[in-house]
Parts: structure tokens; C-alpha cells; sequence
């Protein structure tokens, strides 16, 4: 256990009547707490001796609501957890409920699932990048950054009609296939994107305040990382190569041609350098995915869960029927339970759901990448400086809408 | 280890190239063989492998798959509890889903535990990570995870009565809650 806290000489604790150490409350409003995270800083100076992560801030019962919603309603539930990578949170839970229900999804729709869930994190991660540097005081990265993710969300709400809440996939496929023109316009965004990055580079990669900033801060050794359950960019970012894309694929992930970051640094640059690489490499998957494209069905041929075509309604009865049965009582989901993982834009999202046979989940369980992570930040910040915890947070990723749930 | 190349004819040689790996079930298959009751029972279903661990023996069952050379489950994934429901005997369950970073397979333990006696030691000793998840077990279902450092609620205040995933708890709460 490297957790020992590494206090220079001339800081060390001694035992003076006036005792030094000072408990102080960082959050909930704190800005760089991303969200209404408190952290109770236990201080001997500018001294972190122990840092005491607060949440539930944001608790609003998510899992006890899909034990009263049905299969498909569920859907919009995951968009308002990770609201900065709801497709992701979609996918894994429609794909949990799709292996329970033994559905076979078209290749057009796992298709466009990769493709949106591929600028979905490049959104995600954008979002990390403006907010991290905002924190650590470089403010100029944060309108490049968003003006990028703006094009995605434009996109997304091409798609979907939503921006930020897009419930864009479903339980046997997709809403609606992708409108027209849509590669064109996802061609003009990958078209400008790499030039983006390559501003990004400019604006932090070399700059010296940023890298005395984050070098050498928040580390975490690999063994550390395993034993608290780090995954996505900040397992990577301790040298592990994970990545649930390869390790367990889903949605056609193995065919894709891909490069997963790994640094080695296991501090706050480190996992900076992951997700700068992973933007890259989501780029990368988006004009493979482009590609790949194919005209065909984006829905399951499953007539008792997926809604029917509008034109099959008004022209076939059994298509109406359906059509109002899944609406008005659902349809029953196999007895059962699964666990699926997918690898979202923070790391290892895992959906459990179990069915007791009805239309409605006995349960749902959310493995939240953000929850796990943000449990080892006492680990990180252990003999740090309090600016460092600013650093730490950020370079985590968290969103408490996910932590929380 | 051997790789198993050169002596296909060696029937008692262990071969472990990717693909001729024991999987999960033949590793809880093997482990039960030489520890009598570990295991209750081990169901697979929907391609994913779940082995019902009789409550005192989840340390060690936890510790023998995350150290052992063909299993190494050093990644908890997660861990949930569930209500089955307030009729149902055993009433509780907690699942552990275990992964393996270098092997990248996956397994899920169950723990059932009746709400009388609603106890389930502690596998913080073996994943540090267990430490939130069990914290949240015990805050939203009610499961008492002995021997945990630090057995706190963690997403609902600390005078919060009762715990909130439990089927008979309402939707909506039984009165408007304020901070006092």
C-alpha cells in the first residue's frame, strides 16, 4: 500500500498546545466540485492530511424510480445520471434489457450506436478538458472546447431532437434512423476536429503552468488503481490496458480499428494525456464507423417489444395492436439477471437489471464509472496541496449526476 | 506455466493458450471440488456465470478467485444489494461482480442473507473498492456488512429513517424531508 502520506520535514505534525490542524469544508458550492460535491479537508497548513469525499447532494432516487417505470421508460431515466455522456448510459442499459429479451440488433443500428456513442464521448470529454483547465486557470481552452462540443450537440439533436438528453436508443435499436444529410455533416465536424486538437495541444500541452500543475500530482500506482476499482482514462492513465471495447466488445467494437491510450505516469498529466489521445481515437472510430454505414433496418424484427412503423399502424391491424400493448402495458421481459459493462467516456458503466417476468425491472443497478473513481480520491490527495485537490478532481472526470443517481 | 505447445499428447498438462482457458464456471466448478460448501449453487444463464456463496464462507471464496492463477478476479466490478421482495425468505441478496483485468472474464457471487439477520462480512479486505459499494448497500437496502472500516450512510442523510430500495419503502417517501 503506497498510501502512506509523504509530509516534507518541515511540515511534519507535532504536538503543539495550539493544536495546527484545521477541518474545513470544500463544496458544495465550491465551483471546481464540478457539481454539489463536498470534500472535508482535514488541513495541517496548505496541507491536505485527509480528504473526506461527501455525496448524496444530488440523490434523487433513480434507482427506486425504474422499479415503477417500465422496460422502456427506464430509457429517459440513464439520460439524467451521466448527463455528460447519456448515449452511453442508453446503450448499457438498453443492452442489458436487450440480453435479457435475446434480441438480435440489425448491423445498421449497432452501427449508428458506435457512431453516436464515438461523439458522444469526444463530447464528454470536451466538456472534462474546458472544465479541468477552467479550473487550474486557463480559461481560453474552455470556449474552443465548447465550441467543438456545440457541432456534436448539434448532431445529436439532428438525431435524436434532444441535446443533452437524447434517449436516442432503444430497447431492440434506435428511435428512428439517422436524417438525411446527417454523414455530410458528420464528415464537416471530423473534417475540423483534428485541427482542433492539434489547438487544444497548443494551448496546454506545452504550457509550463499547466504541466507544474498537474505532473506529479494525484498519483495512484497500477496496483492502487485495480485494488480501488479505477477504470476507464484514470486506469489507463496508471499504465493498465483496459478497455471494455476490447476486453468485453459489444455493439461490433471488435471490428473497429482503434488504439487504447495508456500512460504511465499515474498522476494528473497522465490521465490529461489518455483522454487527449482517446479524442483522437474516437475520431478515428467515428470515420469507421462512417464508413461502415450501410442502408437496412435500424429496429428489431420483434413485433411484441419494438414499436411498429407509423405506415404498418395504419394499414396493419396486429401492427396496432402491438402498438398499443407495448405502450399501455409494456411488454414482459424473461425472468433473469444480467450485468452488462460498457466502456463509458469516465470508464466501466455496468448495468445490472433483474426481472421477476413482468413489464416492470424488480431491479436496476447502476455501476457508475464517477462513483467508483471519486472513492479513491482520499488515496490521491493524500499529503497534497490544497490547489492539488482542484487538479485531482478534475483530472477524475466526475459527474455527480452519475454518483449520486 | 506450461503454454502447452510442444506436448499435445500430455493429457494431464494444464493447457492455457486464450482460448482453452478454464472459464468461470469451470473455475467455480474446480474450486467447489475442493472446498465442500462453498458454494450453494452455480447457475449459468443469458451467457453470464452466477455462484450462490453461503454467507461465511464470501471472504474466502472472494480471496481464493481474485489470487488464484487461473481465475485472477482482482477487479470488483461492482456490488448491489436487492430486495426480492418482502414476502420472499431469504429476503435479501448481494451481488459481486468480479472481473479479471487480465483475463477479462467475469463472474457474479450472490450472497442471500434473510432480514432477521441481515449480516454479510465485509470483502473490503480483498478490494479496497468494495468499500462505497457495501456503504451503499447498507444505506439503501439495509444490509449490515460486518467488519467495514467505515459503515456510514453514503447517499442519504445520516437521520434518514429506514432504507429507501426496500420494496415496502414508498416511492415518495412517508413525509416531505428537511434537513434539521
Amino acid at each position: 500500500m503506497s498510501s502512506t502520506i509523504n509530509i516534507p520535514a518541515q511540515f511534519e505534525i507535532v504536538d503543539r498546545p495550539l493544536d495546527t490542524q484545521m477541518t474545513i469544508s470544500m463544496g458544495p458550492q465550491h465551483p471546481s466540485t464540478h457539481g454539489v460535491l463536498r470534500l472535508e479537508l482535514v488541513l495541517d497548513g496548505e496541507l491536505v492530511v485527509k480528504a473526506t469525499p461527501d455525496i448524496g447532494y444530488l440523490h434523487t432516487g433513480m434507482e427506486k424510480l425504474f422499479e415503477y417505470k417500465k422496460y422502456q421508460q427506464g430509457i429517459v431515466i440513464t439520460d439524467r445520471m451521466d448527463y455528460l455522456n447519456p448515449l452511453g448510459n442508453n446503450l448499457a442499459y438498453v443492452m442489458a434489457v436487450e440480453k435479457l429479451l435475446a434480441l438480435e440488433i440489425p448491423e445498421r443500428a449497432q452501427t449508428i450506436r458506435v457512431l453516436m456513442c464515438e461523439l458522444q464521448r469526444i463530447a464528454s470529454h470536451l466538456v472534462w478538458l474546458a472544465t479541468h483547465a477552467l479550473d487550474l486557470g486557463a480559461m481560453t481552452v474552455f470556449f474552443y472546447c465548447f465550441r467543438e462540443r456545440e457541432k456534436i450537440l448539434n448532431l445529436i439533436e439532428a438525431a435524436s431532437g434532444g441535446r443533452l438528453t437524447p434517449s436516442y436508443f432503444r430497447i431492440g435499436g434506435l428511435m428512428m434512423d439517422l436524417p438525411s444529410g446527417f454523414e455530410r455533416r458528420v464528415q464537416q465536424f471530423q473534417d475540423g476536429f483534428l485541427k482542433a486538437v492539434g489547438e487544444f495541444h497548443t494551448l496546454l500541452t506545452g504550457n509550463t503552468i499547466f504541466r507544474k500543475r498537474t505532473q506529479g500530482v494525484g498519483v495512484i500506482s497500477a496496483e492502487d488503481a485495480i485494488d480501488w476499482g479505477l477504470s476507464g482514462p484514470c486506469l489507463r492513465g496508471s499504465g493498465i490496458d483496459l478497455d471494455i471495447r476490447r476486453a468485453n466488445p459489444y455493439s461490433g467494437y471488435e471490428k473497429y480499428d482503434f488504439e487504447v491510450p495508456t500512460e504511465q505516469d499515474c498522476d494528473v498529466w497522465a490521465r490529461y494525456l489518455v483522454r487527449m489521445r482517446e479524442l483522437k481515437e474516437s475520431h478515428k472510430i467515428v470515420a469507421q464507423a462512417l464508413g461502415r454505414l450501410r442502408p437496412g433496418p435500424v429496429k428489431a424484427d420483434a413485433p411484441k417489444v419494438v414499436l411498429p412503423d407509423r405506415e404498418a399502424m395504419k394499414t396493419h391491424m396486429d401492427a396496432l395492436i402491438h402498438h398499443f400493448l407495448i405502450v399501455a402495458e409494456g411488454f414482459d421481459v424473461p425472468a433473469g439477471e444480467v450485468y452488462h459493462p460498457i466502456e463509458a467516456s469516465k470508464g466501466e458503466l455496468g448495468v445490472y437489471v433483474k426481472s421477476d417476468g413482468g413489464p416492470k425491472p424488480a431491479r436496476v443497478h447502476f455501476r457508475g464509472p464517477s462513483f467508483v473513481n471519486l472513492s479513491a480520491l482520499p488515496l490521491m490527495s493524500e499529503g497534497a496541496m490544497v490547489a492539488d485537490i482542484v487538479a485531482i478532481i478534475g483530472s477524475l472526470d466526475i459527474v455527480l449526476g452519475e454518483i449520486d443517481r | 506455466m506450461s503454454t502447452g505447445a510442444n506436448n499435445e499428447r500430455n493429457v494431464s498438462e494444464p493447457v492455457t493458450t486464450p482460448d482453452q482457458r478454464p472459464t468461470p464456471s469451470q473455475l467455480v466448478t474446480a474450486l467447489q471440488r475442493e472446498h465442500d460448501g462453498w458454494f450453494a449453487e452455480i447457475v449459468e444463464a443469458y451467457g453470464e456465470v452466477t455462484a450462490v456463496v453461503p454467507r461465511e464462507h464470501i471472504g474466502a471464496v472472494c480471496a481464493a478467485l481474485k489470487t488464484g492463477a487461473d481465475s485472477q478476479f482482482n477487479f470488483l466490478a461492482d456490488l448491489c444489494g436487492v430486495d426480492r421482495g418482502v414476502e420472499e425468505e431469504p429476503r435479501f441478496e448481494v451481488n459481486y461482480h468480479l472481473f479479471s483485468t487480465t483475463r477479462h472474464h467475469r463472474i457474479r457471487l450472490k450472497v442471500l442473507v434473510t432480514e432477521a439477520d441481515a449480516h454479510v462480512p465485509t470483502v473490503t479486505g480483498v478490494w479496497r473498492t468494495a468499500n462505497w459499494h457495501e456503504r451503499e448497500t447498507f444505506d439503501l437496502i439495509g444490509i449490515i456488512f460486518d467488519g467495514h472500516p467505515d459503515l456510514r450512510r453514503i447517499l442519504l442523510p445520516d437521520d434518514w429513517q429506514g432504507h429507501a430500495l426496500r420494496k415496502d419503502f414508498p416511492l415518495r417517501g412517508y413525509e416531505p424531508y428537511s434537513l434539521k
